[in-house]
């Protein structure tokens, strides 16, 4: 029964992807619509039936518990293995020490992934139906959408490096994809060739760890090779120029795969330009779900990634330099859509601080929340875009209050929920504020260089966070219009089936956190009972970051409020203020606007010399060598030669005769000389 | 020494030849004393014999050494003249519907060509340089005649003579060398010259009479250097006289080059392959490049044959069974492809005559889509693609080159084949891409029989045919020694 629940999750999407993809012609939009939504919808409650399975084993069984017992005293000694479901489809490729099959692994970790990822898809797909309908080409985008979920759920449900990245790389070609979903126009098409080129140079980290994994560990089977890990210390690899620690260099070349997958910090330049694609996209490939794919692999990969404490280090670094780094960005962003994408980029970094520290089930846990609310907001973001006849540009809308206040409401919950509104020391808040305090007060629990560093980095990043979040919506809805007057008079309420999935969302944005805060942070035990070895925890983590001071706990609040005063400041009560700052500022102003600069200097780095090394290839080498001298110039000695061949037939007896005798003297000469009879 | 001509059964592996040397005689009564011209009767009657000498050859096989040792006949000799009665009937079958216009509707035509015939068969059981010689001049002498056939043709007449004295030429050479081989060894038998070669150290004097032996049969296969009359014949002779060049011939001078290198100079095998070798890589590299030049169908078919001889050859050079063996299949699979060509192009009649030149054939694939799918195929087995019968025999020679590490004369074989590749879809390339410009005539029926059965066993080939000629080349060769 079980077996059959996973594959449905599984392939009903593959299903619809086909359905939709190779018929969507000739059974028209609307049925295309329809199958792949009520597919995923169908995957979404039977992901549901499976997580809430696992969650009262967990929870509530005597045995789980026992069972992570064995695991704490084994911990220490060797792998303990991880509590899963596993299905085998069909064999894949069986050669010499390689033996791979298509496997559906289920574990605590996948099951909190097949939630958020049939969850947030089945919604973006219903919504699509609403905000996609006067495309012409809705039934191919549907089926991108269900292709995506696949492959995503190929990703989560892999038992193998290999089938891992089969789906990384299926969740990168949807993307492809769908951010060039509208391929007429040449911004979506370049932001999608950057983001395929971009995931290309962590992709090549992430094969050459996979290798490296082989060769180590000599299985790309996650249970085999993890149990290998504990034989790892002190073994080193030949890489590059030197020989280094095995497992730190495996786990950092993996890591490089997660940096590009979760636009981490120098691999990030692509994801503000994916906002290019259509929104629901935005909401579903770039917040919820495949960027969050990063954080799910070091996850996966945590008995790895405990091995190498200078792999961990540098995941705490860059994870806490892009939460800062993108949070400043998003201050002055003005497309309302880049703003929650900077924010996605600095929540990714949040999420892998936690990873850093060893507080894997904190980084798993803001992933989930962060699933609901920036899915949330991204819909709201394109059901605000859709009353004001897709214009992006906040500067452009304000007063938006009154025409839309569904929508208003629904971004309020997100904004709550983002900035992490809630009280310390008590169950009452939004589901941000569980999982940011949490990863938070892990930082400062770990009393490490790296943690303090996090530590406030992150501090500093949620004050903008605050701030960019409010001065969003009060730029988007507070305050006097800005928008034309004829758009502003036009401007609607979403149809509900764009609503709903907001609402459904919006009930995720509240209630994830305080329902799910025990399984995993709240409660060291019951974190270990509910994951059973799907991700390493560690309680000493869990039980440090709960006994930090109370001034370390409450600072994630006085962040938030201290945004929220300033945004309120700056756009409520003396609007003026921030164009005179920018004046005052103008430098600063300019280097966030510009993003800190990465686009150009990454252009100057290796978009032009690439392009200058094409073009010489094309021109000097392609051009010029091979079509030029190797191909022209063999097809004109062929000519010159035939051209004198053809000259020797010239008709007269006597140079036929004269041919024929010179032939046999040539003969003679040559069968006398090679004979070796001269 | 008791003589064969007394028994009557004793001569029975010479049946085949004495029933052609009777009813080409017979023949030749029959078309004298008539007052008509009878060329569709004694052209009906010459295939028929040659199909029965065919039957006779391959349902009552007799092998044995004839007339002193003049004559023998065994599994080699009888795979070549099964190839050469097929390659002659295939001539005499496409002349049919075009004999009148080629003038070739004499009654003397079809008996010249059942001399011709003779004589090849004669000179693949040549087991004596005497009998040798009387054979390759009946054959040569019909065939300076039938070149000529066509008088009132300046380019036939044209075509006739250069044979004829570039063809004494080469007679001259090869008698010079069977001088020379006689004056070093003492022997004009075969057997014999081989046991004389073995006893002792090669000297000069024997080489020289190899390479004149060697050229005058290099002239008969027309490979380079003694291949420049092959494009002026084959274009200045009446088109169906060029079928019966270009197959039959072919394959019996060939028969005759590999028996005399393979069989009678094993013992310097080393000195002739050198020779074999050379003529091999020149003939494939300089028809490739030749070829290209050409407009004329008929030209353009001459360096292809010059080229594919030169593949031939490379299987020669292995000096190995494999290599004869591949010799054996590449010649029966070069003489299906040529007696279909040629089917081909005599089908292709417009208003204007029949075709000459290359741009005649634009847009036949809209015309004619039979035809053109046959030249196409015919074409793409030229070239040696698979899974078409003209790449399993370029394989067979060219592994057998490789396996005795000749690796560069495969290399440079495989390139000629690259080179060639251009000239043959260049005809493809107009027939399927270039506009009509000429209205054919529908093809007659025996045309149409001979390019099906062609086109037919060039393109199953590997699943009928391959297999059980592969099997008989291989008891040929392996006959020899």
């Amino acid at each position: 029964m079980q077996a059959f629940l996973f594959q449905v999750i599984v392939l009903a999407p593959l299903l619809g992807a086909l359905v939709a993809g190779l018929l969507g012609r000739s059974i028209g939009h609307r049925p295309a619509e329809i199958i792949t939504s009520s597919l995923l919808v169908l995957a979404g409650l039977c992901s549901w039936i499976v997580f809430l399975g696992i969650l009262f084993a967990g929870g509530g069984a005597e045995h789980g518990a026992e069972a992570a017992g064995h695991g704490e005293e084994a911990a220490h000694a060797a792998f303990a293995l991880a509590e899963s479901t596993k299905v085998t489809l069909f064999s894949w490729v069986h050669v010499g020490d390689l033996s791979l099959d298509w496997m559906i692994r289920v574990d605590t970790l996948t099951g909190v992934m097949l939630v958020v990822v049939t969850t947030v898809s089945a919604l973006v797909h219903i919504y699509s139906i609403g905000y996609m309908h006067e495309d012409p080409h809705r039934a191919r985008f549907f089926a991108y959408l269900s292709l995506f979920t696949f492959a995503m759920l190929m990703l989560v449900t892999a038992d193998n490096f290999l089938q891992l990245f089969f789906g990384w790389e299926g969740v990168g070609l949807a993307s492809y994809l769908l951010i060039g979903f509208w391929y007429k126009k040449p911004s979506a098409n370049a932001a999608a060739m950057k983001a395929f080129i971009v995931n290309r140079v962590g992709d090549f980290g992430f094969a050459l760890g996979i290798f490296g994994a082989f060769m180590m560990l000599g299985s790309i089977n996650f249970d085999e090779a993890f149990a290998q890990v504990s034989h790892m210390e002190g073994v080193t690899i030949d890489f590059l120029w030197g020989q280094w620690d095995a497992m730190t260099v495996i786990c950092l070349l993996l890591f490089l795969g997660a940096m590009g997958k979760s636009a981490q910090f120098l691999l990030h330049t692509w994801l503000p330009d994916a906002m290019e694609g259509p929104t629901p996209v935005s909401a579903l490939i770039h917040a919820a779900t495949m960027v969050t794919a990063g954080v799910f692999m070091v996850a996966r990969l945590s008995p790895m990634f405990e091995a190498s404490e200078v792999a961990l280090t540098v995941v705490i670094y860059v994870g806490a330099i892009t939460a800062f780094f993108a949070a400043t960005v998003g201050l002055v962003q003005n497309d309302i859509k880049r703003v929650i994408a900077y924010s996605t980029c600095s929540q990714l970094g949040y999420m892998f601080v936690a990873l850093g520290l060893g507080a894997y089930s904190a980084g798993i846990f803001h992933l989930f929340t962060h699933a609901f609310f920036k899915a949330l907001l991204f819909l709201g973001a394109g059901s605000v875009i859709h009353a004001m006849h897709h214009e992006q540009d906040m500067r452009k809308m304000g007063g938006l209050r009154t025409k839309i206040p569904l929508t208003y409401a629904m971004m309020m919950i997100g904004t709550l929920a983002l900035t992490g509104v809630g009280i310390p020391g008590t169950p009452i808040g939004f589901a941000g504020f569980f999982s940011k305090d949490a990863i938070i007060e892990s930082a400062a629990g770990a009393h490490t260089a790296a943690g303090d560093f996090a530590f406030w980095m992150l501090v500093i990043a949620a004050v903008f966070t605050s701030f960019y979040s409010w001065r969003l919506v009060h730029l988007t809805f507070h305050g006097k219009t800005r928008a034309s007057r004829e758009t502003y008079s036009h401007a609607h309420e979403s149809p509900n089936v764009m609503m709903i999935p907001l609402y459904v969302l919006a009930a995720g944005a509240v209630l994830s956190g305080v329902l799910f805060h025990e399984v995993f942070f709240a409660n060291a035990e019951h974190v270990t009972a509910f994951f059973r070895n799907a991700i390493v925890v560690d309680e000493h983590v869990i039980e440090e970051a709960h006994h930090v001071a109370l001034w370390v706990k409450w600072s994630p609040a006085i962040a938030m409020i201290i945004g929220f005063l300033v945004a309120w400041q700056f756009y409520i009560r003396r609007p003026d203020l921030p164009k005179a700052l920018a004046a005052e500022h103008s430098g600063l102003y300019q280097f966030l606007l510009n993003k800190w600069y990465f686009d150009e200097l990454y252009d100057f780095i290796f978009v032009r010399p690439a392009k200058w090394l094409g073009r010489a290839l094309w021109r000097g080498f392609d051009d010029w060598l091979i079509d030029g001298i190797i191909v022209g110039g063999l097809a004109a000695r062929v000519k010159d030669v035939t051209d004198r061949v053809v000259r020797l037939q010239s008709g007269y007896l006597y140079h036929y005769a004269f041919a024929m005798l010179i032939g046999v003297a040539a003969l003679i000469t040559w069968a006398i000389a090679t004979g070796g009879l001269l | 020494m008791t003589s064969d001509l007394t028994d009557i059964f004793a001569l029975a592996p010479a049946y085949p030849e004495l029933a052609l040397v009777i009813g080409a005689v017979l023949l030749l009564m029959i078309g004298v004393f008539q007052k008509n011209n009878h060329f569709m009767t004694i052209n009906g009657l010459a295939i028929g014999l040659m199909g029965a000498v065919l039957v006779l050859l391959l349902f009552a096989p007799s092998d044995g050494v004839l007339f002193n040792g003049g004559f023998v006949q065994d599994e080699f000799s009888r795979f070549m003249k099964v190839l050469v009665l097929i390659g002659s009937i295939g001539a005499l079958l496409v002349s049919v519907s075009a004999a009148e216009e080629h003038a070739l509707n004499k009654f003397e035509y079809p008996v010249l060509v059942l001399l011709a015939t003779l004589g090849m068969m004669m000179m693949i059981s040549a087991n004596d340089l005497i009998s040798l010689y009387v054979a390759l001049e009946l054959q040569s002498l019909s065939l300076y005649v039938v070149a000529a056939l066509k008088r009132d043709s300046a380019r036939a007449t044209e075509a006739g003579l250069k044979y004829f004295v570039l063809g004494a030429l080469s007679s001259g050479m090869l008698l010079y060398g069977a001088s020379m081989v006689y004056g070093f060894t003492g022997q004009t038998e075969l057997g014999a010259i081989t046991e004389a070669i073995a006893l002792g150290e090669p000297s000069i004097g024997l080489i020289f009479g190899l390479v004149f032996l060697l050229a005058g049969l290099a002239f008969k296969i027309s490979a380079v250097p003694f291949h420049m009359w092959t494009p002026d014949v084959y274009e200045g002779a009446p088109t169906p006289v060029t079928a019966f060049f270009a197959a039959a011939p072919k394959v019996a001078a060939m028969a005759l080059f590999v028996r005399l290198t393979y069989g009678t100079f094993a013992p310097i095998s080393t000195d002739w392959q050198q020779i074999v070798i050379f003529i091999s890589i020149l003939s494939m590299v300089l028809a490739a490049f030749a070829a290209i030049g050409q407009n004329n169908v008929k030209r353009l078919i001459a360096y292809s044959s010059i080229g594919h001889v030169g593949f031939a050859l490379v299987g020669l050079s292995a000096g190995s069974q494999a290599g004869v063996q591949g010799v054996a299949i590449y010649m029966a699979v070069y003489l299906a492809m040529t007696i279909g060509l040629f089917a081909c192009i005599l089908s292709l009649k417009s208003d204007k005559g029949y075709i000459e030149q290359i741009s005649d054939m634009k847009g036949l694939a809209q015309s004619r889509p039979f035809i053109a799918v046959i030249i196409a195929v015919m074409m793409f087995s030229l070239i040696g693609l698979p899974p078409l019968a003209g790449f399993f025999a370029k394989w067979q020679v060219f592994l057998a080159a490789v396996e005795a590490r000749l690796y560069w004369l495969a290399v440079i074989g495989v390139l000629a084949s690259a080179v060639s590749a251009f000239y043959y879809l260049r005809i493809v390339r107009t027939m399927y891409f270039d506009e009509p410009e000429n209205n054919f005539a529908a093809a007659p029926m025996e045309l149409t029989v001979v390019m099906g059965l062609a086109g037919l066993f060039v393109i199953t080939y590997v699943f009928t045919f391959g297999g059980p000629i592969a099997r008989m080349a291989e008891i040929a060769a392996a006959s020899l020694h």
